[in-house]
């Protein structure tokens, strides 16, 4: 146990020593942790509860009122400040984004494994139901979909509909990756190996399937959850979200619905629009970059074997 | 003699089910013997099912191939056991070293964990005991113990055919199966490998099934011999029987177009043709389109095997009136 932790940590520190360097990876990780930071603190960046009108001495409200001391992205048009909903905002954005993004993985790696591995008529059905889903426009049937739960009074609040929907509707593009995966790996010979050592199905999917594709569905995941977080944008904006707890989609839906554009007030439609960038081009750059490292076989050579070994005989000792 | 037989195989037939194609007849009545400590050779050119043969006993083939016949492994008939039980026989008992075993290790697994995995799924010791064990395995096959935390890329060739070896013995099995455990490495490594298979067979006295076209390494490693032929045993002895008194035209042959170093020719010998497409089958003898001495029974009729001498068979019409 303890050995395998030291390994792991090993591991970990080859990992970063490695993913430093990388200019592209780092500023993509960089922009994803500062947003998860900033929605983590919120309380602590604003001095203002999220739906506090802000008054001027004579106590009136301040509508659509540019950026100044009272607060530095300006007010809304019923004086609530952009700059508290923007880092509120966060916080509904990415768990949104975040668990739909881990729903799509989990559900599209299961389905991808399944049906690359045990194939035949688990196969056909799944890929079938992959297929079906890949040819309804994702948008519309959403839009049906999150409209008609909302209706049925389900008791359960409007954002996990919403992720629920989006979860459960974004697996396919993993699914078909991962199945396209296994389906290469489970014919090699290193399988045939690990059945003939007399391993069953579940040991040879965890032990030799698994660990080759987790790179993919790594980096999958963390461009997945890009999408998942561009989804809910898309859905807020079209006023699906829960204008109760306003993700950054909601606010440009506000900023939409009451003339943000035509009073020119840019800061209430431009933060939120240049949040939703920020994250999902960090998700971008930290996937693609994440996809590249994790293949083991892109970092050593076998006669630069016995240097390595000495090295970190001599690092460990 | 059968009583004393570790492996005894018999009447193997297997055949692949091909869409469109009908059934493709890979093995038809093979039979043979494994004796403790003993080496048999299964020889036969490309295509005459040497590795189906090992697959079907260790029961790894595609879902579309049918196996029949028995295979008695200590007495039991490993053809009838549920795939659960099986799977407690295949490397505990009967270990395999694939052709090509380079490719079969994982890439993305260290070696040493690989080597363990074998250890740990039959439950043979905690894991800390099978890292020592791990360890010890390497050091047999001449690899550096500290190296078993490395992947296979950072292995050359040689040494991932010999971890595959060391692996193979993780479990101390009484069978080792070794699918031309020599091809794709240069001749040096080659006899290497070779020397150590013998090594080790001589320190753990497990009997080795070897599987190879090159006649060279049966001389030098097997003590028994099974010369196969489009799916059939064409003729089945002692070593040395079969390379001095070979009976079978095919075996006559195959011996022919093996260069001799004492006598070398300006032209190596080769044997005209082709082996018979599986899906079409020659009614008669299979080895008969290629035969320089057939004659009309065997177009018709299917020789069975004759015992030639003792512990000697050969299938062939021409030995029913030698005998």
């Amino acid at each position: 146990m303890n050995e395998s932790w030291l390994l792991f940590k090993r591991n970990l520190a080859d990992f970063w020593r490695v993913f430093r360097r990388n200019r592209m990876g780092m500023t993509g990780a960089a922009l994803v942790l500062i947003a998860v930071l900033v929605a983590i603190i919120a309380p602590m960046l604003s001095p203002y509860p999220p739906t506090a009108v802000i008054r001027d001495e004579a106590g009136r409200g301040l509508t659509f009122a540019p950026p100044s001391v009272h607060g530095p992205l300006g007010t809304d048009d019923a004086g609530r400040d952009v700059w508290t909903q923007l880092v509120y905002g966060a916080r509904i954005s990415l768990t949104v984004g975040f668990l739909a993004g881990f729903i799509a993985m989990f559900v599209g790696s299961l389905f991808g494994v399944l049906a690359g591995y045990f194939g035949g008529w688990l196969d056909n059905l799944l890929m079938r139901m992959t297929d079906v889903l890949l040819v309804i426009p994702d948008l519309p049937l959403m839009l049906v979909l999150v409209a008609t739960l909302r209706q049925m009074d389900l008791k359960i609040s409007p954002l996990t509909v919403l992720i629920l929907v989006i979860g459960l509707l974004y697996w396919t593009s993993t699914a078909r990756l991962v199945r396209s995966q296994v389906l290469s790996i489970k014919e090699r010979q290193f399988v045939a190996r690990a059945r003939a050592i007399g391993a069953g199905n579940f040991h040879i999917i965890r032990k030799h399937i698994l660990p080759q594709i987790m790179p993919l569905i790594v980096a999958n995941t963390v461009l997945i959850l890009s999408t998942a977080i561009l989804i809910e944008s898309g859905l807020a904006f079209l006023g699906l979200g829960d204008p109760t707890q306003p993700s950054w989609g909601t606010m440009l839906n506000f900023a939409f619905d009451r003339n943000a554009i035509s009073n020119g007030a840019w800061w209430f439609y431009l933060p939120p629009g240049l949040a939703i960038v920020w994250v999902s081009l960090g998700c971008v750059l930290l996937g693609n970059v994440l996809e590249e490292m994790l293949n083991p076989r892109l970092t050593g050579h076998h006669l630069e074997g016995e240097a390595r070994v000495v090295e970190t005989e001599a690092a460990s000792g | 003699m059968a009583e004393s037989a570790l492996l005894r195989v018999r009447n193997l037939n297997t055949e692949f089910l091909i869409p469109d194609q009908g059934a493709a007849r890979a093995l038809e009545d093979i039979s043979f013997d494994v004796h403790p400590g003993e080496t048999l050779g299964l020889v036969g050119e490309s295509g005459c099912g040497k590795t189906t043969a090992l697959m079907s006993i260790l029961r790894l083939l595609p879902a579309n191939a049918r196996i029949s016949g028995q295979v008695f492994f200590k007495g039991v008939d490993l053809m009838t056991l549920p795939e659960k039980e099986m799977r407690a026989y295949r490397w505990r008992e009967l270990a395999i070293v694939f052709q090509g075993a380079m490719n079969a290790l994982n890439p993305v697994m260290r070696v040493g964990e690989q080597i363990r995995e074998a250890i740990t799924l039959h439950r043979l010791m905690p894991t800390r005991e099978a890292e020592v064990r791990v360890g010890e395995l390497l050091e047999l096959v001449g690899i550096p113990k500290e190296r078993g935390a490395q992947y296979p890329f950072q292995y050359s060739g040689g040494m991932r055919q010999r971890a595959m070896i060391a692996m193979a013995l993780a479990c101390s099995p009484s069978i080792l199966f070794a699918d031309e455990p020599t091809t794709a490495l240069d001749v040096m490594v080659q006899a290497q490998v070779l020397e150590l298979l013998n090594d080790i067979q001589q320190r753990l006295g497990l009997a080795i099934v070897l599987v190879t076209h090159d006649l060279g390494v049966v001389a030098e490693m097997c003590d028994t011999v099974v010369v196969m032929y489009g799916g059939k045993v064409a003729e089945y002895g002692p070593v040395d029987v079969i390379f001095n008194d070979p009976q079978h035209p095919y075996t006559q042959k195959l011996l022919e177009s093996f260069p001799d170093l004492n006598e070398p020719t300006e032209v190596l010998a080769s044997i005209p043709g082709t082996p018979p497409r599986l899906t079409e089958i020659p009614p008669g003898c299979r080895f008969e389109p290629r035969c320089h001495v057939c004659i009309n029974r065997c177009k018709t009729e299917s020789p069975p095997l004759l015992r030639v001498g003792e512990s000697h068979l050969a299938a062939c019409h021409l030995l029913v009136d030698k005998l």
